[in-house]
């Protein structure tokens, strides 16, 4: 108990001394905490009542656990999350420390967490999940995972240790199948695209995953959230055993979106049972932000300019359809430090043909030629070559002053583009959000 | 329909090229997809047509094709496809040894190559076109890669586990200069026997390393209308750009 309280005290200490010289978000604090007690975020979570959720996938996680976060809220509901999208246990440790007595044990009814794959592991060596949301999984970072396969084993085993349920996401085979691994008395339940809508289940899964023998999806039962989209904004999302929810109209554009909503609104339904009611979660969808640098805006002398972050072929593609639709003028940066991914092979899996009518005005980053070398075998038309960033955005800004513009980039290229905006524009500080998509 | 006829056999084709992709489902990951997109088009640049062929596993075997290329795969895709090669050996070994341009990255190198042994010793018979042998292992080899090779420097990206060693008298397919290569140990990556090419880098290779792409399609071509290649002159200043900042990032001088 004194070990507790002293790293409580060590870790507030840290996060006033980080937040003194500036650096928000940091996983510092936690690293501190962590050392004076290594059990910390086990007797910080032991209190919580009504349930500890991790979140994992490849794509949405961020967007995913906000809108879960917001749906509980809404519902009334004190939760714990770790907004910092800092994988780690001392990353979600930081993100608690603020709040957190000196006993060390935080009061909340939930604590929802968004956890990549392989450190959702390690947290539930330390903290044992009652459910667990998976999205789904393609190729990404493969520098770290290897294999989809390797992720899909990761994924089975977070699923084996959920005590209270699961939510899988229905069409992604690799994700339903950890249906098998579920402890008998875990309820598990579905979330997916309406049958209505499933002919466009390429544009937000990996489909080269299904070899030859078809997939058959497991039976989805009651409580099975169906997305049914009415445009790129505005859905509905049905249930079988009760009321649907719906019209959700979201501030972000794209089916992406739409799908982490529904997987979102699925979860919260199961943790709240009874409690839960269609309109306050429809509110709480609609008035939900966007997380940072998922269709984020900025506004530049009168004219939008979206910061969309890529990081892997599934949520490029995504990207490319959900804005296809709009050709704007787009600049595309790439870098490959570790947390861009250090392979660019993947640009190659994306095909960019939506493109090729309006041009690329601007590629830039430390891969701006690979960048201009990949459209070019699309037949996409780049205006500029610039791999200095700064020097790439000024001149994408004053090349096209009167008309909205779009601005695709990898995590670190999109970190160093969103510091200089804020600079030159007047932004509210950042960095209080993850590097998932 | 008009079209489409007019697409597929322009008036000044110098004449088809077809490009087999081994296993593209199962056998393509970390981009290799990007190499047939580069052949095709380039194929078309240099004014011939590029016909395309997926050969997926128990399709009857594609034995025209003038140009077989082939990628990586994950242990699951890699079980996929080994019962279809087995049942075409034969027919790739003559392919291989009457002078087809071949070019396999990762794990289709390694399966034509002898055997891959597993780490529990377990040695899977490979085809035996490349004398090479791969050794399983713990080792992830993985980074940015620069070569040495016989159409001067090659940058791409490598991914795999597997060691490969080279027989005796075996060509790699060039030297490293930067990164593991075939086994971190001896310098080389790669095997070259004939107009059949193995190199464990991903990248694409194709796109970045354009006179290697070149290479393969001026030996397709000449198979393909029995004439000597009638390249056209393609403008690479944006691949070669690439190239260059990779060598010169990666061994970090002017050169
Ligand atoms: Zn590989």
């Amino acid at each position: 108990m004194l070990r507790t309280t002293a790293a409580v005290i060590a870790g507030k200490a840290a996060r006033a001394a980080t937040r003194l010289r500036g650096g928000g978000g940091s996983a510092f604090p936690g690293l501190v905490a962590e050392r004076v007690d290594p059990r910390l975020l086990a007797h910080a979570l032991a209190d919580v009542r009504d349930g500890i959720v991790v979140v994992t996938g490849t794509n949405g996680k961020t967007t995913t656990t906000r809108m879960l976060v917001a749906l509980l809220r809404a519902h009334g509901k004190a939760v714990l999350t770790n907004p910092t999208g800092s994988n780690f246990t001392r990353g979600v440790i930081s993100s608690m420390l603020k709040d957190l007595p000196l006993s060390g044990r935080a009061r909340a009814d939930f604590a929802v967490l968004e956890l990549d794959e392989a450190h959702a592991l390690r947290f539930t060596e330390v903290v044992t999940p009652t459910h667990a949301l998976l999205l789904n999984i393609a190729r990404d970072q493969l520098d770290r995972f290897a294999e989809i396969d390797h992720t899909a084993r990761l994924l089975e085993k977070l699923a084996a240790q959920a005590t209270a349920g699961v939510v899988l996401n229905i069409d992604d085979p690799y994700v339903a199948r950890s249906r098998e691994c579920v402890q008998p008395q875990v309820e598990v339940r579905y979330f997916g695209l309406h049958e209505s809508t499933a002919h466009r289940l390429p544009e937000i899964l990996e489909t080269d995953v299904r070899f030859d023998e078809d997939y058959h999806p497991p039976q989805p039962g009651p409580g099975t959230g169906l997305l049914q989209p009415r445009d790129e904004r505005e859905f509905d999302v049905l249930f079988q055993d009760g009321e649907d929810v719906g019209p959700v109209m979201l501030r972000q554009r794209g089916l992406a979106a739409m799908i982490n909503a529904t997987a979102a609104t699925t979860t919260a339904r199961m943790l709240l049972g009874d409690a839960f009611d269609p309109s306050t979660a429809r509110s709480a969808l609609a008035a939900l932000q966007p997380p940072f640098g998922r269709g984020e805006v900025v506004d530049i002398h009168g004219q939008p300019l979206e910061l969309v972050l890529v990081k892997n072929p599934a949520g490029f593609t995504v990207a490319l359809s959900t804005y296809g639709s709009s050709p704007v003028a787009t600049m595309i940066a790439i870098n490959d430090e570790h947390a861009d991914g250090r392979d660019i092979s993947w640009l190659y899996d994306v095909s960019f043909e939506s493109l090729r009518e309006r041009g690329v005005s601007m590629t830039s980053g430390v891969r701006a030629y690979d960048m201009a070398l990949r459209l070019s075998y699309d037949d996409v038309a780049v205006a500029r070559i610039e791999p200095s960033l700064t020097t790439a955005l000024d001149a994408f800004l004053a090349a096209h002053p009167d008309e909205p513009k779009r601005l695709f980039c990898t995590y670190t290229a999109m970190m160093a583009l969103r510091r200089t905006l804020a600079a030159r524009y007047d932004l509210p500080e950042f960095g209080e959000e993850g590097e998932d998509g | 329909m008009a079209d489409a006829l007019f697409d597929a056999v322009p008036a000044t084709s110098k004449g088809t090229i077809r490009l087999v992709h081994l296993y593209p489902k199962e056998m393509s990951i970390y981009g290799d997809l990007g190499n047939t997109r580069c052949l095709q088009k380039r194929i078309e640049w240099h004014g011939y047509t590029a016909e395309v062929i997926r050969h997926a596993p128990g399709n009857p075997f594609p034995e025209a094709g003038h140009l077989f290329i082939g990628g990586g795969g994950q242990d699951s895709g890699q079980a996929r496809v080994v019962a279809d090669l087995e049942r075409n050996a034969d027919t790739l070994r003559s392919l291989a040894a009457a002078g087809t341009p071949m070019l396999m990255i990762c794990g289709m190198y390694q399966l034509f190559g002898n055997a891959f042994v597993t780490v529990e010793g377990k040695a899977l018979p490979g085809l035996g076109i490349l004398d090479v042998t791969t050794q399983g292992g713990a080792k992830r080899m993985i980074g940015p890669v620069v070569l040495d090779t016989v159409v001067g420097k090659v940058v791409g990206y490598e991914n795999h586990s597997g060691a490969t060693t080279l027989a005796a008298g075996q060509e790699p397919f060039g030297r490293v200069v930067r990164g593991y290569g075939n086994n971190g140990e001896d310098g080389t990556e790669g095997a070259r026997t004939g107009n059949v090419i193995g190199s464990y880098l991903h990248g694409p290779i194709l796109p970045a390393n354009p006179a290697l792409a070149d290479l393969l399609i001026g030996l397709a071509a000449a198979r393909a209308t029995g004439r000597p290649f009638e390249p056209e002159t393609i403008a690479d200043a944006v691949a070669d750009e690439a190239r260059n900042r990779q060598v010169r990032r990666l061994l970090g001088s002017a050169g």
